[in-house]
């Protein structure tokens, strides 16, 4: 019977959401095609982790080790390497997150297996596998049919699989021996939260929020100025810290701050899923935007086509 | 301090309406501005700062079409000391592996202490170049760089996790590193800028000279057997609000007094 493996992911003790959207898509596409889902596990004091994911998996590889603490790439690519020799999986999962794009490109030129990263759906027709995935920032869908291939590498984008509950059985657990470990070239430091930051974002009731469209710096206090009328604070996608236009602490997203506010206002934010994130779960999205077609409009309840320097004037006015 | 810079042009699309060619293979092109990848600015401004804090050199490199000259004057114009073009032609269509065979050609080669590339490209958005290569290479790696610090023969990396967390991580020179947008902030090129830099020669190559065959690179040498491009719906999730702007702004206001209790 074909195999799936699958990665889990953890940081500090914690197994990430990623990996329980991956087993939930891992079971539906083995159920699918008489598959069977192994999850493996490596780390250090992996027994806590292992009983959360118990009732997730046909088989959970269990690779207990003091290298495998922090997510060392070195380490783990041996580690996967080891998992994959010895279970021959058609298809291996590793989440498209910082530490799986850090994981994913490495291991596929190490085992010579071809590799499509950041996918929303992947298929089995026939012995083709088929993926779906999003490019020029989420303005284009894009379909790739590999060629037949043993094994695969796909790594999933965050979010893209809501998760379901545990499924019926319990899983077979089966200890793995670590293998020889290289000698380590990189090493783990520490890990390094963000600064306390003047406002915080995420206790807003109401935000309102720039991107690239707001142009330039000059164009911020005219935002301001509105988010004041409506007693908002602002807050911003990446484009727009990146270039220091407001601190990062105004970040909303993966890599920022996720938000849930009554209301989302987001002004010329093309809607990176990057993006959305951090603000798909807001009560009311409102979004302006140049662009009919911007991918904020797919989570926006409500949208406005057009140029947010027009509409915004406009708009505060109706609250003076 | 040696360093090589991996770049790509890609058409600019944050603000433009995308077409999809009638095959599906592609989009057009044709109105769309080309420039540097973002991801790629930040890194070849990264490299500039860190050979003027430790000297040494920098290269650019790109694969790319004769149009791909512009982001590597871009580069020198920005301070980089040399570049090599690779021609694209029997690169079209090619994975991440074959994108990385054309540059491992190059890089293998050189001698530098440092490589780094884009986290990932706008247009694509793999992710998968820059680390491939670095296993090619053999070397230490790291992604998503978003602080680098050199001590001596060690590199100091911070890593942009999720949930505004970063990683420290040290690497023995030389290495590879992805860089993460709003690492720095990237010097402005001017036109002037570009000009001066007009006669300083490009190094060309191509996959014949590089040493690799048909079969290695191109969309025959991919792991792909077919690409279909599509337009997403549009604004499949939000009420588009429509009248005069006036009437829009008005509905607007109604729907932040009803929802965010505004009076």
């Amino acid at each position: 019977m074909a195999e799936i493996l699958v990665l889990v992911e953890h940081r500090q003790g914690e197994i990430r959401e990623i990996t329980f959207e991956m087993l939930t898509f891992a079971d539906a596409f083995a159920a699918e095609n008489g598959m069977k889902v192994t999850a493996l596990l490596p780390g250090a004091g992996v027994s806590e982790m292992a009983g959360r994911l118990e009732n997730a998996c046909d088989r959970l590889l269990l690779m207990d080790s003091p290298e495998l603490a922090a997510c060392n790439p070195e380490a783990y690519l041996a580690a996967i390497e080891k998992a994959v020799g010895e279970y021959k999986p058609l298809l291996t999962l590793i989440g498209h997150t910082a530490a799986g794009m850090d994981l994913a490109p490495p291991l596929a030129a190490r085992l010579g297996i071809p590799l499509v990263t950041d996918c929303l759906d992947v298929s089995w027709n026939e012995g083709e596998l088929e993926v779906q995935r999003q490019i020029y920032g989420g303005k284009i869908n894009e379909n790739l049919r590999m060629k037949p291939s043993e094994r695969y590498l796909v790594t999933l984008r965050p979010g893209s699989f809501p998760v379901s509950g545990p499924r019926a059985g319990a899983a077979e657990k089966v200890t793995l021996e670590p293998p020889a470990w290289p000698q380590f070239r990189r090493r783990f430091l520490e890990y390094v939260e963000a600064e306390l930051a003047d406002v915080d974002i995420t206790a807003a009731e109401i935000l309102v929020s720039v991107g690239r469209g707001i142009g330039k710096p000059e164009n911020i206090p005219l935002v301001q100025e509105f988010a004041d009328a409506i007693g908002a604070t602002l807050s911003c996608s990446r484009p727009v810290a990146d270039k220091g236009w407001l601190p990062k602490s105004r970040q909303v997203g993966t890599s920022g701050k996720t938000v849930r506010p009554k209301i989302y206002i987001a002004l010329g934010i093309s809607g990176a899923f990057q993006h959305q994130a951090g603000m798909k779960n807001a009560e009311t999205i409102i979004a302006v935007n140049k662009d009919a077609r911007a991918p904020i409009f797919n989570v926006a309840h409500y949208g406005i086509v057009g140029d947010l320097f027009q509409v915004i004037p406009v708009l505060k006015e109706k609250f003076s | 301090m040696d360093i090589v810079v991996c770049v790509k042009q890609v058409p600019e699309v944050a603000e433009a309406e995308l077409e999809v060619a009638p095959d599906g293979s592609s989009i057009d092109t044709e109105d769309l501005v080309e420039d540097i990848n973002e991801w790629d600015n930040y890194a070849v401004e990264e490299a500039i700062r860190l050979k003027e804090a430790h000297g040494g050199s920098v290269t650019v490199v790109t694969l790319g079409d004769e149009e791909a000259e512009d982001v590597l004057r871009r580069a020198l114009a920005m301070g980089a000391d040399a570049a090599v073009l690779i021609d694209e032609e029997g690169f079209e269509g090619s994975d991440a592996f074959g994108i990385a065979g054309g540059l491992y050609g190059v890089l293998k080669d050189m001698s530098c202490d440092l490589v780094l590339t884009g986290a990932q490209a706008s247009d694509d958005g793999w992710g998968q170049v820059g680390l491939i290569l670095a296993e090619r290479l053999g070397l230490p790696f790291a992604s998503l760089a978003v602080d680098i610090r050199i001590d001596g023969d060690t590199v100091f990396v911070n890593r942009e996790l999720e949930s505004n967390t970063q990683e420290k991580v040290a690497l023995p020179l030389p290495a590879l590193i992805t860089i993460q947008t709003g690492i720095n902030d990237p010097r402005y090129v001017s036109i002037m800028g570009i000009r001066k830099v007009r006669k300083i020669e490009i190094r060309e190559t191509d996959r014949e000279e590089l040493g690799l065959s048909e079969k290695e690179v191109g969309f025959g040498g991919s792991g792909l057997a077919s690409r279909t491009l599509s337009l997403p719906s549009a604004g499949a999730g939000a009420e588009i609000l429509t009248g005069n702007l006036n009437e829009i702004c008005e509905k607007t206001a109604q729907i932040i007094r009803e929802r965010g209790g505004v009076a």
